[in-house]
């Protein structure tokens, strides 16, 4: 996915280039630079990883190999509102692959995309650890306990809604 | 309470625990009511911090001086969020309340702190033994489990070290000093503690083997890489008591002679790895890392690396290989990073849960540890119990309890008058154990010896609805995607058994399929290198050895028997039993698969059924009209009524 960087994405860029000074050159800050520019711009564009390559002296394809080796890191933006569905064990003895359908089915994208107008993503996750809630979803910030499918769709009208009383009040100002 | 080690001349240390003891006293001393919060990952998950703010409101709008006081996690996840009120004034003992939503919180502030009624009808159980009210002591979830790692978990507040220090915490440190590396070692070998990260390898004699290797900077690895999904003990731990663990490597390091630490977390654990780097700066704050700790000659530093979510790092090599900046990949042993780790120097690699054990270890000596547990695995254990049990929850067991006392007395059994079917130990790497082994004690050898093992603590329980076909598939689904790819018989063996099950799942299953799993299975664990390829077919063996009637159910008869693999089931309505005018099914259905027929009553079209139990789950009980059947063939037909359809426009 080609996707242009919004100027917010460009100007914490330029501003992670300047950041980069701090790490030494060496391949063990690798990993910890990596989750620097993520947990900035929540992703990682295909700049950063060129910039990074730059930095510690390594081919690209190596940056991108350790990268995409592990789970942590992202190579498309996630929606303003992700959606992270537990596939835990317990979880998943409790249906939480039915919740993922419902989800995947509801807003007509696949897990780990996000939809054209970026406001949801979907994602998996190991586990959140509140196993006695199972099944689990998230949506942004909020748990889900005992997540059932017939909860997917007022999920997803609630964060319209609610989206709707917010413009609708900043209009009012 | 009263420090245990009074003989420590350690002068710093003394002064720090009288300023410690002297801040508890204060607290505990003083009239107002106390509400502890549990506030770890799955506390704030059930809504703990509501839970807060709504005391916070309440206190504050009733003009009440109470203090808050956030600890760690309980472990009794069943009863998140949990809350203890201490209210001296009322005459009552400190009391227990679970799932103590916003709600429940305003009304024990205006009820019990302010109008002094505790509300018998909302609480657990008293902390304390009392003649007011029942102790929670006196149930099995809490008399039959024993304490050593995560005796503080939950009573002292993780961000607050002298917490930790009025509970006599870095006392075992304080005792270390004034001994010799030697000693402590020989002490760690005489309690026989056992690697608590799955293999169980002799935690002294891996120190003694680190005290002698050549080199004179070694490191310390504090292994929190938790990747099984549904286990989360290290986090708690992490979350609840970060000072015990950094006690543990700081006497690790003076063990081994190590002058590095390192505490390798998952970033995914945002929570666990702020509280850690909060712990270590207070340590360093007080002296009790960095140079000359506690005024002695021994200097030793920690670190944090977030690693970044692979599975395989869990194993030592390939977890150094990512501290490194490399892809996660295990190496060949030997050499053993014991003698080349990270950076090519003598590198300790332990679990969380084995560091922090050492401190009561040192603390209470060898012989005090050799009588918790079994003979051949002495101390505790922690498991995460999930699944189909009534008390979920981290629970902490000597060694040597059976499987049946740990799920049916101290977790409450399997709910909903189902029957047991399985206990899935060891997370992906472990084997699925039918009833027949509920007898079976708890320990590294018995568990290994029937197929499973020990893990790092993950415990799933699935009652008859569970299919064990289905669960061999999720797990092989996860430990596929996590292979590093290194070796061929792990890279594209897994894929290949996934495939299988997969198939079985989905009814295109072979007769030949069965033998073909169980070879594939058997040259995986020869033909892998690391820990994960050589378990990855345990899910699969063992279910196959004692769940044989499942797998040729699906093979065969193209039938589940507990019903769960979607593409073997379908749903259907019982027009006998449903009821005219009712229209909950359609109306919860996701995909408009209900329609009503000709006489109002209804039915799912097949072509657009989903199969995700919504409408049986909502169908009222009195009709429990929605029926499952597998083979899916045995569905009668019902056709749907022509007419405009609602789709069309």
């Amino acid at each position: 996915m080609d996707l242009e960087l919004s100027a917010e994405e460009a100007r914490t860029l330029d501003d992670l280039k300047v950041q980069l000074i701090r790490f030494k050159k060496e391949r063990g800050e690798l990993i910890p630079i990596l989750q620097m520019f993520q947990e900035r711009l929540a992703y990682l564009p295909p700049a950063t990883i060129e910039l990074v390559a730059d930095h510690l002296d390594v081919s690209p394809a190596e940056v991108y190999g350790v990268a995409t080796f592990y789970n942590q890191f992202r190579f498309n933006p996630p929606g303003k509102n992700p959606i992270k569905v537990c596939l835990g064990t317990a979880c998943h003895v409790k249906g939480a692959d039915i919740i993922l359908e419902n989800f995947e089915r509801k807003l007509e994208i696949k897990e780990g995309e996000t939809t054209a107008d970026r406001e949801f993503s979907i994602e998996r996750v190991a586990c959140v650890g509140c196993c006695a809630l199972a099944p689990v979803a998230l949506v942004g910030e909020t748990v889900q306990g005992h997540m059932a499918p017939s909860k997917v769709e007022g999920l997803i009208m609630r964060v319209d809604i609610e989206k709707g009383i917010k413009a609708r009040a900043e209009q009012k100002k | 309470m009263t420090p245990r080690n009074r003989d420590i001349s350690n002068k710093r240390f003394r002064a720090m625990q009288a300023e410690a003891m002297q801040r508890r006293a204060a607290f505990d001393e003083a009239p107002i009511p106390k509400i502890h919060i549990g506030m770890a990952t799955c506390g704030i998950a059930a809504g703990a911090l509501e839970t807060q703010a709504a005391f916070e409101q309440a206190l504050a709008e009733r003009g009440i001086d109470a203090r808050i006081h956030l600890v760690g996690c309980v472990g009794h996840c069943y009863a998140e969020p949990v809350v203890v009120i201490d209210h001296p004034a009322s005459g009552f003992p400190p009391i227990l309340y679970p799932e103590v939503n916003p709600g429940k919180a305003t009304m024990l502030t205006k009820l019990f702190l302010e109008g002094g009624d505790p509300r018998l009808e909302h609480i657990l159980g008293a902390t304390v033994a009392n003649d007011l009210i029942p102790s929670v002591m006196e149930f099995p979830r809490f008399n039959q489990e024993k304490r050593v790692v995560m005796e503080k978990c939950g009573r002292i507040d993780p961000e607050d070290i002298y917490d930790y220090l009025a509970e006599n915490g870095y006392a075992a440190l304080a005792a270390t000093l004034e001994r010799s590396p030697q000693a402590i070692v020989a002490e760690i070998e005489r309690s026989g503690l056992r690697g608590r990260g799955g293999a169980g390898f002799p935690t002294g004699t891996k120190w003694e083997l680190a005290r002698r290797a050549a080199g004179d900077e070694k490191i310390v690895i504090c292994n929190a890489d938790e990747g099984d999904p549904g286990a989360y003990m290290d986090r708690t731990i992490l979350e609840s008591n970060p000072h015990q663990v950094l006690e543990g490597m700081i006497i690790c390091a003076y063990a081994v002679g190590a002058r590095h630490g390192l505490v390798y977390v998952r970033a995914e654990y945002p929570l666990a790895v702020k509280i850690i780097r909060k712990a270590i700066a207070q340590a360093n704050e007080q002296g009790l890392l960095g140079q000359g700790i506690l005024d002695s000659a021994f200097d030793f530093d920690i670190g944090v690396f977030e690693g970044s979510g692979a599975f395989v790092c869990g194993e030592e090599t390939a977890l150094i290989q990512s501290v490194e900046g490399r892809r996660g990949m295990p190496l060949h042993r030997p050499p053993y990073p014991i003698d080349a780790g990270l950076k090519d120097k003598p590198t300790v690699i332990n679990n969380v849960k084995t560091l922090a054990s050492v401190p009561p270890i040192i603390e209470n000596g060898a012989e005090w540890y050799r009588g918790i547990g079994s003979a051949g695995s002495p101390g505790t254990a922690i498991f995460s119990v999930v699944g189909n049990v009534t008390h979920p929850g981290l629970v902490e067991i000597p060694m040597g309890v059976s499987l049946r006392t740990l799920i049916f007395d101290i977790c409450g059994g399997i709910p909903n008058k189902k029957k047991f079917k399985a206990v899935q130990i060891g997370g992906p790497s472990g084997g699925c154990l039918p009833e027949d082994f509920l007898d079976t004690p708890i320990d590294f050898d018995s568990l290994t010896g029937a197929g499973a093992m020990m893990g790092s603590g993950g415990m799933v329980v699935m009652d008859e609805d569970t299919c064990l076909v289905d669960v061999a598939r999720y797990f092989l689904d996860f430990t596929q995607k996590e292979s590093c790819g290194k070796c061929t018989f792990c890279r594209i063996g897994t894929y290949h058994l996934l495939e299988i099950l997969k198939r079985l799942t989905e009814g295109e299953g072979q007769p030949s399929d069965l033998q073909q799993l169980q070879q594939l299975s058997e040259d995986i664990k020869q033909g892998s290198l690391c820990g994960l390829g050589k378990t990855a077919p345990n899910p699969v063996l063992t279910s196959l050895k004692y769940f044989a009637d499942d797998y040729t159910a699906h093979v065969e008869q193209k039938r589940c028997p507990a019903m769960m693999c979607r593409p073997l089931i379908a749903f259907y309505i019982d027009l006998d039993r449903c009821a005219r005018g009712c229209d909950v099914c359609e109306g919860c259905c996701p995909v408009d698969a209900v329609f009503t027929t000709g006489n109002r009553k209804k039915g799912i079209d097949q072509s657009l059924c989903v199969k995700c139990a919504e409408c049986r789950v909502a169908c009222p009980p009195e009709y429990r009209a929605v029926m499952k059947v597998s083979p899916p063939h045995l569905a009668p037909i019902i056709e749907r009524p022509p007419g405009p359809s609602k789709d069309k426009p």
